[in-house]
């Protein structure tokens, strides 16, 4: 933070000094907040430029991308089906005592898997992903950082956005969505065996009524968003990891940033594209089925 | 090696061979506020052997860096073999860094690699020699620099800072290039070790046309292994516009340098130092530094 003090020692006349000496402090201090979140848009903005351009001009080396699909996606599977099968089942705890007042529980299922497909599944897989492969991304990178690794690549000719960020990068933009689509179909099964068999829901009622509600266009949209979640956890990941600050609190502190910062850029993209989506879809089937 | 202590001064028209291979013109660096290094001029020829000496923090590393361009100057510039490296696109300058091997302090070998692709990594990035091709330059080079076979297949973590350091030269001779620059090859090694990189240093210069720019503390390395010292001083210690380099000749000559400061440094002694551990206590101690050799 800025520490930036105001001169102004009289003060105008009738306000005390030191009013106007707070006052001044703050604004200087909200002045220098801005500024560094203006610099850091703008790095992260340059960076992403910096990847986009490597992905386009040079492949990557092969085992490069396997290494990382493989550190990204498969080991991320445990987690994000673990993920959707309880959110699918905790889905079906919560609303079954309100459907069941209305008598309209064999609708559970198109809640659960409306809310699986366009929502739950897609928020909650990134937001574990940015906890594991974010954070992860940030640590390991942030530790070649401070180890001198990543100059190392400069100095043999290697550009470091290419060989560390491009395939991380495009690990993330690929996988994350086919781990959503993991963590919907987990989720699914998961609602759906907790309504059948713990609840004793109608089967067939219970897959009618979703097969009504819930469409491809529910399912693409859902994953359609994963693309931008998967690319906002690897570069700001990367970007955490790349303007670490030096020692061991500095790589801690890349982790935390990298997953809260993407954690937000989550939100704040799935806020954004449900709102787009949602006026596609009215655009596309004005008289599509809904739940309200 | 390429004795090149007599060759005349020439500009930029002469040929690649007589030039200089390393020109530092009016260099400053400032990291914000603090000023670290200020009007820095350095001419290197090829085939010298130049050791830059100094205290901690006065900016030898950061010096080094700006050479291989990994610093960026707030003010003047590097030219290598001509080249101004900071004017240079990110591929032109990636060739040019072919040319240069970069030994790090800590040798910064990527953990996530044997020893065997850390020092194949160059080859492969920059070579189209066939796997069988890499390995046995992978081998000579290990060989050249006294590791057996059997590092190859471990891990950085595995093996001791000294022999981390003997891979770092080998992954820096891989592509056998014509500048090398050493950051601190001997810091946190014990005596013996020390001399074997000293060795090695001056074993490389024999078996390669290479320049050197070796970044250091230690006098013992310095005297043994360069052509040419030049020793910097921390900003904050000197007047206004004193010259931050205050010795700039051979290595032979450096016990008899006019500087008291240089005379200091090379025999180690804290002398005013002293007073900054402690102005209360300290005072009577002055004079008695006749501290151990750096």
């Amino acid at each position: 933070m800025s520490q930036v003090v105001a001169k102004s020692p009289n003060g105008l006349p009738g306000v005390p000094g030191g009013l106007l000496n707070n006052f001044a402090q703050w604004v200087a201090d909200v002045g220098a907040r801005t500024m560094e979140w203006v610099i850091g848009l703008g790095s992260i903005s340059l960076f992403l430029g910096r990847t986009l351009r490597w992905m386009v001009t040079k492949r990557p080396r092969r085992e490069t991308i396997i290494w990382n699909f493989y550190q990204i996606g498969v080991l991320s599977l445990p987690v994000v089906a673990l993920t959707g099968t309880f959110v699918g089942m905790v889905l079906a705890v919560q609303s079954y005592a309100q459907f069941k007042m209305l008598n309209l529980e064999t609708r559970l299922g198109a809640v659960i898997n409306m809310s699986l497909v366009r929502e739950l599944g897609p928020v909650l897989a990134a937001t574990m992903l940015a906890g594991r492969v974010g954070s992860a991304m940030a640590a390991e990178l942030g530790t070649m950082r401070v180890t001198e690794q990543i100059d190392a690549l400069s100095v043999m000719g290697a550009d470091p956005i290419h060989y560390l960020v491009v395939p991380r990068f495009l690990a993330c933009l690929f996988l994350i969505p086919a781990l959503t689509l993991m963590a919907d179909f987990m989720g699914v099964v998961g609602g759906y065996y907790y309504s059948v068999y713990l609840l004793n829901i109608d089967a067939y009622y219970y897959l009618q009524n979703s097969a009504n509600y819930v469409g491809w266009f529910d399912l693409a949209a859902g994953t359609f968003k994963t693309l931008f979640f998967g690319a906002a956890i690897a570069i700001v990941g990367c970007h955490h990891g790349f303007h670490c600050d030096p020692g061991a609190e500095g790589v801690g502190r890349a982790a935390t940033y990298a997953f809260v910062h993407a954690f937000v850029m989550i939100l704040l993209l799935d806020l954004i594209l449900g709102i787009g989506l949602d006026a596609l879809y009215n655009v596309l089937f004005p008289q599509g089925p809904r739940l309200v | 090696m390429i004795a090149q202590q007599e060759m005349p001064n020439q500009g930029d028209s002469q040929p690649t061979a007589d030039r200089m291979l390393v020109e530092v013109e009016h260099l400053a660096v400032a990291f914000g506020r603090q000023v670290v290094l200020r009007e820095i001029n350095i001419r290197i020829r090829r085939g010298e052997t130049v050791a830059i000496l100094g205290e901690s923090g006065c900016g030898k590393t950061v010096l080094l860096k700006t050479l291989v361009a990994l610093q960026r100057p707030t003010k003047g510039r590097v030219l290598f073999d001509g080249q101004d490296l900071f004017r240079l696109r990110s591929y032109e300058l990636a060739k040019q860094r072919i040319r240069m091997g970069f030994v790090f302090q800590q040798a910064a070998l990527f953990d996530s690699m044997t020893i065997g692709e850390n020092i194949a990594f160059p080859l492969r990035q920059h070579t189209s020699l066939s796997e069988e091709e890499i390995q046995t330059v992978v081998r000579d080079r290990l060989l050249e620099v006294g590791l057996p076979e059997n590092v190859l297949r471990k891990k950085p973590g595995e093996i001791s800072g000294g022999m981390r350091k003997r891979v770092g030269l080998a992954r820096a001779l891989a592509l056998e290039p014509e500048l090398m620059l050493y950051d601190e090859p001997t810091t946190g090694l014990d005596p013996i070790m020390s001399d074997v990189i000293n060795e090695l240093i001056l074993r490389t210069r024999r078996e390669h046309p290479v320049t050197s720019v070796i970044v250091t503390h230690d006098m013992r390395t310095a005297t043994k292994v360069a052509d040419r010292i030049i020793m910097l001083y921390p900003l904050a210690r000197l007047e206004p516009g004193e010259s931050q380099i205050l010795y700039d000749g051979p290595a032979s000559e450096i016990e008899s340098a006019p500087d008291d400061r240089v005379i200091q440094f090379v025999r180690g002694e804290a002398r005013e130092r002293l007073m900054e551990l402690s102005r209360d206590e300290l005072p009577n101690q002055l004079g008695v530094g006749e501290a151990a050799h750096g």
